[in-house]
């Protein structure tokens, strides 16, 4: 505004624009009020001051006109205001089907970002520019929270489940992110830096960078190195192919969808759900796979569904029962189909 | 005089021209420590309560200039990060539960429910005097906390680190915190028997000044919400002894049940902090514009719409959470409701000054800086009950912002605009009236200072809770600061010149306002039974301008 | 009273909630645990508790009639079924909890599949009933300095309020447990 004087962070995003111009409607309507009733009372209290004690006050007895007037415009500024505000949010939540996952596990207190490609980084996202960024992120300890503020989006990272939250950066540079829920001594350093870059030098990071295997293949091995092969490969078990993303029957007559927190769940604690014409011989492995491993795993298993590519359009897995059903646009399970015993998000026993 | 200063209590008679002493009143009536602290009358009661919280306000608010001072600069300039988070989880506790929700019901509504209708005390008198000593005993084990090394979960006592995580006296703050909950819910039962059987004859409900009608809706809402937090925290502490897993995912707990369950209650609570004062608006904004209020039934109505709706919105602390997109939006619907009923106050409050004989000591700067800010305030609510702005600003100085002002700009001021008012009547002494403006000056100009530029850090980007801050967030963090420092200043100086009052200020009449009202139909200081036979009510409330009001 | 069992009736709806929440994740434990309880013993106690409401309420009829020997018989006959829900519910059910090791954080040692979601339910189980169970503590105590007053000849047709008052938070807490069996006994699947 003035001599530079900032007011918004850097519009770095699709949709920072639209929430700005959104935040300024908002602003506009704070202060016409505000000073309405400021200059109000004091235009009233100056008019109206005792002159003296002899001039009386005229009682008026109020008017229904008036409060039918002050309650109906309040209401439909407010009608206004939440139909912008919720169709905005609605199409924010929704990642575009074609957005790259990348997977960010909190903790304690830093950031762990890793790129499916393999590339694991620090408390430093790379992204390149102009190409929807999906965050799948889980916490291992306490609720933080993933915060950019040039993007405008942020959301809590919460153990036990999986939230995420999508972007798509318009322009190169470096953006703060944030650790946005209390979690602890280290909270306020708890950050690091957004870096977009332009797609010629993405590629080169990437291939350049802290080489990893790709999570696929990563996740492959351990497919392997955890001896789960032994039983889903050998039928004692129900097999992975085709299995991401589809509804699964259970023992007890339900039927869930296997999606992230489904496949999450059966690796941690397995004897919760049992696929309906197999065997509870399944053992935990809690303890023995890190966040970053299960995301591994994930990434293998979704590349043997047809299509290999992540159900993106899924905005965020959370308990089921504390849901309406935000499944998003690509999911079959669109509508959000409630079993009895359909038990959420990997809180596990 | 019997003061009011816990551990001062001045039980000599003061030099005062002859006739208050000569009177017997509540103050005189009795002296001693057992008198006052055995006492079942609802005005010493007040008095106790009165001394205890501007305790834990200094409390509270030592906290916050140690905050304030450390934000100076992004590295910290006072503060390790471990102390800041202490504090502000103090600085939380203790004006959240021991300051703000007490302050009004358990001053000003104990001291002034009974005179109000017309009745003797309260309908349960030892119950009222029980619900001190439990506020003192959850007093106590917070302050047990605070000293035994801090609290650093924040306020909201966030799960899992609250139950696995923090290494803090959880226990004794969520132990202080719970039994403090009894004295809100015992008082709030108080005022609603109160309320509804001891009215004196012909106040009809129609007639009550609209102070009882906030008293009334904040009673409904103590006393249904708190037992919620009383269940939460008590879930809480049982996982941290026994590790059972009701909230920690890794051990089959559900964070987000936690937030749900807290925020059941804690939203409710905001309300129970604003709602009482803004019933002292509509007695002062009458008083002072010699006026019938504006809208009457539309502001009690709003009262109790309040009260209602406000159980209804508590998601909207959780729109990042990882709830549902469709719970966001009812809740966001909601909490754009609950905003209706309390902007029709606002409303009629300045229309009230329409055609009125409008004169500008103390407690009317309070309550027209009250209107102004909280206007602002509240509209920053619509903010965040907006989708896809919060999903920006939550967890940021917006948020701090924004409730500072409902909670300073607001609650705090409506406070002191009341204990303004009712000063003569409480002491029986008027405090002097420039140095009184003079504060109310100071602090609504540090007010703003202060936060004002909360909002601006907020959608810069600057989360909350942060010991330390990226640099670019120093200039509008070194203009709150230095609002701090002055808002202090505006807080202290009322400390001293209602103490001096005490002994020194000139003797003040039964109705030195010329306000209508039943508690001013009877001397300053009131006597032990407040009226010397009950009074009955022929008018309507705030019947100004149809008889002469006699003037003390 | 009606306002302070207002705020009883949100405290123990959170607790409900609480458990309706997780009984809903974790079925198939809870209904594990649910038929871990004996449910002929918390038969026998619901039926302790309605008796126990009977006597209550025909306490209250004698209060109001005047008769104090029977006010006095009622309320100890009412202090007595307290006592033996009491006995009954720590003395059969917890301590055999307790030595079966179904006792979370005190003595737990069943480590089968899903454990941890069983040891969720015991918790539940044992605070609702514990929860409970001080209230009838509480409930006790007033009924005792009832049959003290009620034995000095305090009350009168014209005045009986304290009995009466305190018969609504009998008859509460009875409800409490008319709750609290069917949602821990009862619906473990088995019938």
């Amino acid at each position: 505004m003035w001599q530079g004087f900032p007011i918004r962070p850097d519009q770095a995003s699709t949709i920072a624009r639209g929430v700005d111009h959104l935040y300024y409607f908002l602003t506009a309507v704070d202060l016409f009020f505000t000073a309405l009733i400021f200059l109000a009372i004091f235009y009233l209290a100056i008019k109206y001051r005792r002159r003296s004690e002899q001039i009386k006050a005229t009682q008026v007895e109020g008017s229904l006109p008036l409060e039918v007037i002050w309650t109906i415009i309040p209401l439909g500024i407010c009608a206004v205001t939440f139909l912008w505000g919720s169709s905005l949010f609605i199409r924010n939540s929704r990642p575009p089907e074609a957005a790259t996952e990348i997977f960010v596990v909190g903790k304690q207190w830093m950031w762990k970002l890793q790129h499916p490609e393999g590339p694991m980084e620090i408390n430093e996202l790379h992204v390149p520019v102009r190409r929807p960024i999906k965050l799948t992120m889980t916490s291992e300890d306490v609720i933080h929270n993933f915060y950019v503020p040039a993007f405008r989006v942020q959301k809590d990272v919460v153990p036990g489940m999986y939230t995420s939250i999508w972007f798509e950066a318009t322009s190169t540079g470096r953006y703060h992110f944030f650790c946005n829920q209390y979690c602890g001594t280290n909270h306020a350093v708890m950050g690091g830096y957004v870096i977009v870059m332009s797609p010629d030098d993405y590629e080169q990071w990437l291939s350049g960078g802290i080489r990893g295997e790709s999570m696929v293949s990563a996740g492959a091995k351990l497919y392997e190195q955890l001896a789960c092969i032994t039983c889903h490969g050998t039928g004692k078990g129900p097999p992975f192919v085709n299995l991401f993303g589809s509804q699964v029957k259970l023992t007890d007559g339900t039927t869930v969808t296997a999606d992230e927190a489904y496949i999450r769940e059966s690796i941690l604690y397995p004897s919760v759900k049992i696929v309906a014409g197999y065997q509870p011989l399944m053992p935990t492995y809690k303890g023995q796979v890190t966040e970053e491993q299960i995301l591994q795993l994930l990434a293998y298993i979704k590349s043997l569904s047809s299509g290999g590519v992540s159900q993106s359009s899924k905005p965020t897995s959370y308990p089921p029962s504390l849901e309406g059903g935000g499944q998003g646009a690509g999911n079959q399970n669109a509508g959000g189909q409630q079993s009895p015993a359909n038990v959420p998000v990997p809180p596990g026993p | 005089m019997g003061g009011g200063r816990e551990g001062n209590h001045e039980m000599g008679t003061a030099v005062v021209e002859p006739g208050i002493e000569s009177r017997v009143h509540y103050l005189n009536a009795s002296y001693g420590i057992k008198s006052w602290l055995l006492t079942t009358d609802h005005k010493r009661i007040a008095m106790l309560y009165l001394a205890s919280i501007t305790f834990f306000f200094f409390i509270g608010g030592a906290a916050a200039v140690l905050m304030r001072l450390n934000l100076i600069s992004p590295q910290g300039a006072l503060l390790e990060p471990a102390t800041y988070n202490k504090l502000f989880s103090m600085h939380g506790i203790i004006m959240v539960f021991f300051f703000l929700i007490p302050s009004i019901p358990a001053v000003l509504g104990n001291f002034l429910v009974p005179l109000m209708i017309g009745a003797r005390d309260l309908a349960f008198p030892r119950l009222n005097l029980l619900s001190w000593y439990v506020f003192m005993v959850g007093g106590l084990f917070t302050l047990y906390a605070v000293i035994a090394g801090g609290v650093d979960t924040g306020w909201t006592f966030y799960t899992p680190l609250s139950t696995t995580y923090a290494n803090t006296n959880v226990i004794s703050a969520a132990l202080g915190v719970f039994i403090a909950g009894f004295s809100s819910i015992l008082t709030g039962l108080n005022f609603v028997v109160t309320i509804h059987k001891m009215r004196a004859p012909g106040l009809t409900w129609f007639r009550l000044p609209l102070f009882l009608w906030a008293i009334y809706a904040t009673s409904i809402i103590q006393i249904l919400g708190t037992p919620v937090l009383a269940i939460t925290l008590t879930l809480v502490a049982l996982e941290r002894v026994f590790h059972v897993g009701v909230f920690d995912p890794a051990v089959g707990g559900d964070p987000i049940l936690f937030q749900h369950l807290f925020w059941f209650y804690s939203h409710p609570a905001v309300y129970i902090m604003i709602l009482p004062s803004m019933g002292v608006i509509s007695e002062l904004v009458t008083a002072f514009s010699k006026k019938r209020i504006f809208g009457y039934s539309f502001i009690a109505f709003s009262s109790v719409a309040i009260a209602v709706i406000s159980f209804l919105v508590w998601g909207h602390h959780m729109f990042v959470a990882g709830q549902s997109i469709y719970a966001g939006i009812v809740f966001s619907v909601l909490s754009f409701l609950v905003a209706i009923p309390s902007a029709v106050k606002v409303f009629n409050w300045t229309a009230t000054l329409y055609k009125g004989s409008v004169s500008y000591q103390a407690p009317m700067l309070y309550a027209l800086g009250f209107i102004g800010l909280f206007t602002m305030g509240g509209l920053t609510g619509l903010f965040l009950a907006t989708l896809a702005v919060d999903a920006h600003v939550h967890g940021t100085y917006f948020v701090v912002g924004h409730f500072h002002y409902i909670m300073v700009g607001g609650a705090v001021m409506g406070y002191l605009g009341g204990i303004h008012y009712w000063w003569p009547k409480i002491s029986g002494r008027m405090y002097p009236d420039g140095w009184a403006r003079l504060s109310a000056a100071i602090i609504f100009i540090g007010f703003n200072l202060t936060f004002f530029p909360q909002y601006m850090l907020g959608y810069l980007g600057m989360p909350r809770r942060y010991a330390v801050y990226a640099p670019e967030f120093q200039v509008l963090n070194v203009m709150s600061s230095a609002g701090a420092s002055i808002l202090g200043v505006g807080y202290l100086i009322p400390l001293v010149y209602m103490v001096w009052s005490m002994r020194y200020g000139p003797v003040a009449g039964p109705n030195p306002w010329g306000a209508k009202g039943l508690e001013w139909q009877t001397p300053s200081p009131p006597p032990t039974e407040n009226f010397e036979e009950t009074p009955k009510v022929t008018e309507e409330a705030y019947a100004y301008g149809t008889e002469e009001t006699q003037v003390a | 009273m009606w306002v302070f069992l207002a705020t009883e009736v949100m405290f123990f709806g959170g607790l409900f909630t609480a458990y309706i929440i997780y009984r809903n994740f974790y079925l198939s434990a809870f209904e594990a645990g649910s038929r871990l309880l004996n449910v002929k013993i918390g038969a026998a106690n619901t039926a302790v508790l309605l008796c126990s409401s009977l006597t209550m309420a025909l306490g209250v009829r004698a209060a109001q009639l005047g008769k104090k020997k029977l006010l006095v018989t009622f309320l100890v006959l009412t202090l007595l079924l307290g006592l033996a829900f009491i006995g009954i519910k720590l003395g059969l059910e917890w301590r055999h909890d307790y030595l079966e090791g179904f006792a979370p954080g005190v003595n737990w040692t069943f480590h089968g599949p899903d454990w941890r979601h069983l040891e969720l339910f015991f918790c539940f189980y044992f605070f609702l009933t514990g929860i409970h169970a001080l209230h009838m503590l509480i409930g006790v105590g007033i009924l005792t300095t009832l049959i003290i007053m009620a034995g000095r000849g305090r009350f009168s047709p014209q005045r009986y309020n304290p009995v009466e008052v305190s018969g609504l938070y009998w008859h509460f807490v009875d409800i409490v447990w008319i709750f609290l069996y069917p949602l821990l006994y009862l619906i473990g699947g088995r019938y």
